[in-house]
């Protein structure tokens, strides 16, 4: 199987249909497994995913329809972009329109994961392509000639024999009655012949967002509309015994007071809650002060950050319960090192705090549900919502709207399903619940904190014979919390014969989620920062380790989610970052110094380096050098550049701004950006960015670049101080 | 809280009338009120500068400002700023090299660049930080945010490389 074929390995069919009005509609279905189609239908073999749709009118306009949310990764400029390419039209003549959810039509809308780029590279170029076929050959019948003399040029149909030109629109309801190619024998473009794909695009939401026209979750508006607040209890976890709630129902503007009892799921479900309803969103929160709440937080009771270090350390002394992977024999193997390296890590939970706070619309009008929702996971919600309310999925209309960032919190659908609790207590009135900033931060679904405890083995040759990392993290014994399992595949993990990664668990009652490059995140910075200690107890660097672990080119077995891991990939943005960040030059001022890192996440292979000086417990980076291989094209360079260096700026604030969410008995300790700070304008370096074209099919850049950049940044603390990061956020004394 | 009472607002050049308790911010009278929901809503402290209007000429986060405040100060917002010379080139600059992401802070980062180049036309890079210090954007696009101002003031070519 050929790389590009992985991706889509189901057998897709094209379907044509002449528009209303004239015009060719083209739509690529990859029909449904019997059983799915079962489940979703009560019948057989009727729906199919619909991978693609493009239709061009006879004005030549060209229509993409962009299925998955937007929320900043630039999805519904790039996707269009594939199509619009292989269609050989202008990019000034298409239009983009966004898709509501449709289960049945589309099967998969969603943002996450990085997984939009490599799923759609094939797809939406075959349609684009097929449509450019259907039109060629309207216009061979028009002219009677062969299609194979007539070429295509922005939109337009030329025949160089006899000098004739047609646009795109003016044959296009006679190729909608043509039949559509075999996907098989549709030609796809030659790298070199793109115009549009790999050439810097401005978002196609961008000059709306300039002017500040409404277009985010929160900017929906509709006539009788209300606003809400839902107070949930303090502590994570608890309960709603009784509210009182005549004094709020007095304050000004109020409309409506609702406490509501959940479904008990206060992790994916309905929690418990009261809300207020109001005719301003200010004067609906100002009334939470005049409500009166008896909760039953007793199932928060001990969830504090102090007792789960005390639990992870006497977890880490009574060693682990349970191996995740075991390779030879680490044990006999440390014990004839030469050399023995050990070392303790850990990071904090932390909030993805997107800019636009968590806020969704809804109105519940004769047993139907209208939904306007910034969701990265649409699905998912209607599915928690239909659970949780105990109401049929087709009685629910959910319109995507633009999402103010995502970062995974939007995986979540919390706010959908308890703005539809409300609108239901309130029917025939639009409900806009929005949340403050304060509510973003002490109900998100956070990167979980985790602890390791690491050791390694040197030979007296200096080479790496041994690797073991016991994990203490969060879960019920059995299965870790959401977002809170390890990466058995993690380099040196098939580099080295002996290898050993096992974990412990504790409970927790807080609600834990993915964030941008999830697992990754955190376990980068654990492997890549304790194989720079490594590194330098064998007399050697951590570039020079990892190609010694990488050895020649080939294929490891599944790292990364079943995808393979290429060594010869890791070595060439390794050997880039080398010689773009002139590695082997070091700073010569005092304090100052570089940090190298590598990881492989979400299919892409990124090499950093981070320069930095460290004054006292300030740390100043200045440059940023990335090497990264998401395949043999970068679909939006504009897009790519921007993801890439926010993920770089992303990582650095993670480490470097104090960012920690804790807990004392189940209440979240931090409120807004004052106390979990983000990253502002003058911590921002200069970051060169270099891509390594490899020939592997496009892949997504929301995540991958992240990891190694906390790593890279303390691995130069270390070398510019000599003191080693081995807890973040970076805490550094005074001198 | 008092009770609600009539204010006569001066906003985008134009005249408007609310009823609302003098202690509301005017983010939300903006917002909910008059439907102007080009500026935006953050954190609800100030610390983010989302919500950054001009007041008089001068940034100021709608969040911290209550109505009763006002007075007759003049008042513009996102949606206005592009009749302005200084607004127009701002928002040419910051489509031209695709400053955003999300795009959801944008409006509060153009204003405060706006009241930025209004005070000092060709700024350094250290005056460009101090002013937008209390501009948050989660996804980073500071590089392009620091591009887009020097593309505005004339500093920097329009085609020029984005760092």
């Amino acid at each position: 199987m050929s790389p590009e074929q992985a991706i889509v390995n189901r057998r897709a069919v094209l379907k044509a249909s002449l528009l209303a009005g004239g015009g060719l509609a083209l739509e690529m279905l990859v029909p449904f497994p019997a059983r799915l189609a079962r489940a979703m239908d009560g019948k057989s073999g009727a729906a199919g995913e619909l991978s693609a749709f493009v239709t061009i009118g006879t004005d030549g306009t060209v229509t993409i329809v962009s299925k998955n949310p937007e929320l900043g990764q630039g999805v519904k400029t790039s996707l269009p972009m594939m199509v619009a390419d292989e269609l050989d039209c202008d990019w000034s003549q298409v239009r983009i329109s966004q898709a509501d959810l449709d289960q049945k039509r589309y099967r998969e809308q969603s943002a996450g994961g990085s997984n939009a780029t490599p799923k759609n590279w094939l797809p939406m170029r075959q349609t684009g392509a097929a449509a450019r076929a259907m039109l060629l050959q309207a216009a061979a019948n028009k002219w009677k000639v062969d299609a194979h003399e007539l070429t295509t040029s922005r939109g337009r149909i030329l025949h160089a024999a006899s000098g004739r030109a047609v646009g795109y629109g003016e044959v296009a309801s006679a190729a909608a009655a043509l039949p559509p190619p075999e996907l098989e024998s549709v030609q796809l473009k030659r790298p070199e012949q793109f115009t549009i794909i790999g050439r810097p695009t401005v978002g196609v939401d961008s000059a709306r967002i300039v002017r500040g026209e409404p277009i985010f979750g929160m900017d929906t508006h509709l006539p009788g509309m209300l606003y809400a607040v839902y107070e949930v209890a303090p502590a994570h976890g608890g309960r709603l015994v009784k509210a009182h709630i005549e004094e709020a129902k007095r304050s000004p503007g109020v409309k409506h007071v609702v406490p509501i009892i959940g479904n008990g799921d206060h992790d994916a479900g309905l929690a418990d809650g009261v809300a207020i309803v109001a005719s301003n969103w200010w004067l609906a929160n100002q009334a939470r002060s005049k409500l009166n709440v008896e909760w039953d937080l007793s199932a928060a009771k001990s969830h504090s950050s102090s007792v789960y270090r005390a639990k992870a350390d006497a977890a880490i002394a009574a060693g682990p319960s349970s191996d995740l992977r075991l390779d030879g024999d680490p044990v006999a193997k440390l014990a004839s090192a030469t050399k023995r390296i050990a070392a303790r890590y850990d990071y904090p939970f932390i909030a993805h705090a997107p800019m636009e706070p968590q806020n969704c619309t809804a109105r519940y009008a004769e047993g139907r549900f209208e939904i306007w929702a910034p969701t990265q996971q649409p699905q998912r919600g209607l599915e928690t919502l239909s659970k949780a309310l105990d109401i049929a999925p087709e009685t629910v209309t959910l319109h995507l709207t633009r999402a103010g960032g995502g970062f995974g919190r939007r995986l979540m659908n919390d706010y959908m399903v308890q703005v539809a609790a409300i609108a239901k207590a309130v029917p025939g009135v639009p409900i806009q619940l929005i949340w403050s900033r304060e509510d973003d931060i002490r109900r998100d679904y956070y990167r979980p904190g985790g602890w390791h405890s690491l050791e390694a083995g040197l030979s007296s040759k200096g080479d790496l014979i041994a690797f073991t990392d016991h994990f203490v993290t969060f879960g019920d014994g059995k299965t870790p919390a959401r977002a809170a399992g390890y990466n058995p595949a993690m380099p040196p993990a098939g580099l080295i014969p002996h290898l050993r990664f096992s974990q412990s668990m504790m409970p927790t009652v807080v609600t834990t989620g993915a964030l941008r490059a999830p697992g990754s995140n955190a376990l980068c910075f654990v492997s890549q920062s304790f194989l720079d200690e490594v590194a330098i107890a064998a007399g050697t660097d951590l570039p020079r380790l990892m190609l010694t672990l990488l050895g020649e080119r080939r294929e490891v077995a599944a790292p990364d989610n079943g995808i393979a891991f290429d060594t010869g990939r890791a070595r060439d943005v390794i050997e880039k970052v080398v010689q773009t960040s002139a590695w082997a030059q070091k700073p010569t001022s005092a304090g100052r110094a570089k940090g190298f890192a590598f990881y492989f996440s979400h299919r892409g292979y990124i090499a950093e380096v981070v320069e930095a000086s460290v004054t006292g417990a300030d740390v100043t980076v200045h440059k940023v050098w990335v090497a990264g291989d998401v395949g043999s094209q970068i679909v939006n360079p504009m897009g790519a550049e921007n993801q890439a260096r926010g993920a770089v700026i992303d990582g650095l604030a993670q480490a470097l701004t104090g960012q920690a969410i804790e807990f004392v008995d189940g209440v979240v300790q931090q409120s807004n950006f004052n106390d979990f700070p983000l990253a502002r304008i003058p911590m921002t370096p200069e970051i060169e960015i270099a891509w390594v074209r490899s020939d592997k099919p496009p892949t997504g850049l929301g995540e991958p670049v992240l990891p190694p950049v906390i790593p890279a940044l303390t691995n130069a603390i270390f070398a510019a101080t000599g003191t080693r990061i081995r807890s973040l956020p970076v805490r550094l004394k005074s001198a | 809280m008092g009770a609600e009472m009539a204010y006569r607002l001066n906003i985008n050049g134009a005249d408007r009338q609310v009823d609302v308790p003098a202690e509301m911010p005017l983010l939300w009278v903006l917002r909910n009120e008059l439907g102007l929901v080009g500026t935006k809503f953050g954190c609800g402290k100030g610390f983010c500068g989302a919500c950054t209007v001009h007041v008089n000429g001068a940034a100021q986060r709608s969040c911290q400002l209550p109505v009763g405040s006002i007075g007759q100060a003049k008042i513009h917002t996102i949606e206005h700023i592009g009749e302005t010379p200084i607004g127009a080139r701002l928002q040419q600059a910051w489509v031209q090299i695709d400053v955003m992401q999300c795009g959801y802070c944008q409006a509060g980062q153009i204003m405060s660049a706006c009241a930025l180049l209004g005070q000092t036309a060709q700024p350094s890079t250290a005056q460009i930080d101090s002013a937008m210090a209390g501009n948050i954007c989660r996804c980073a696009c500071y590089n392009r945010i620091r591009s887009a101002i020097r593309i505005a003031a004339g500093m920097e070519e329009e085609s020029g490389r984005v760092a």
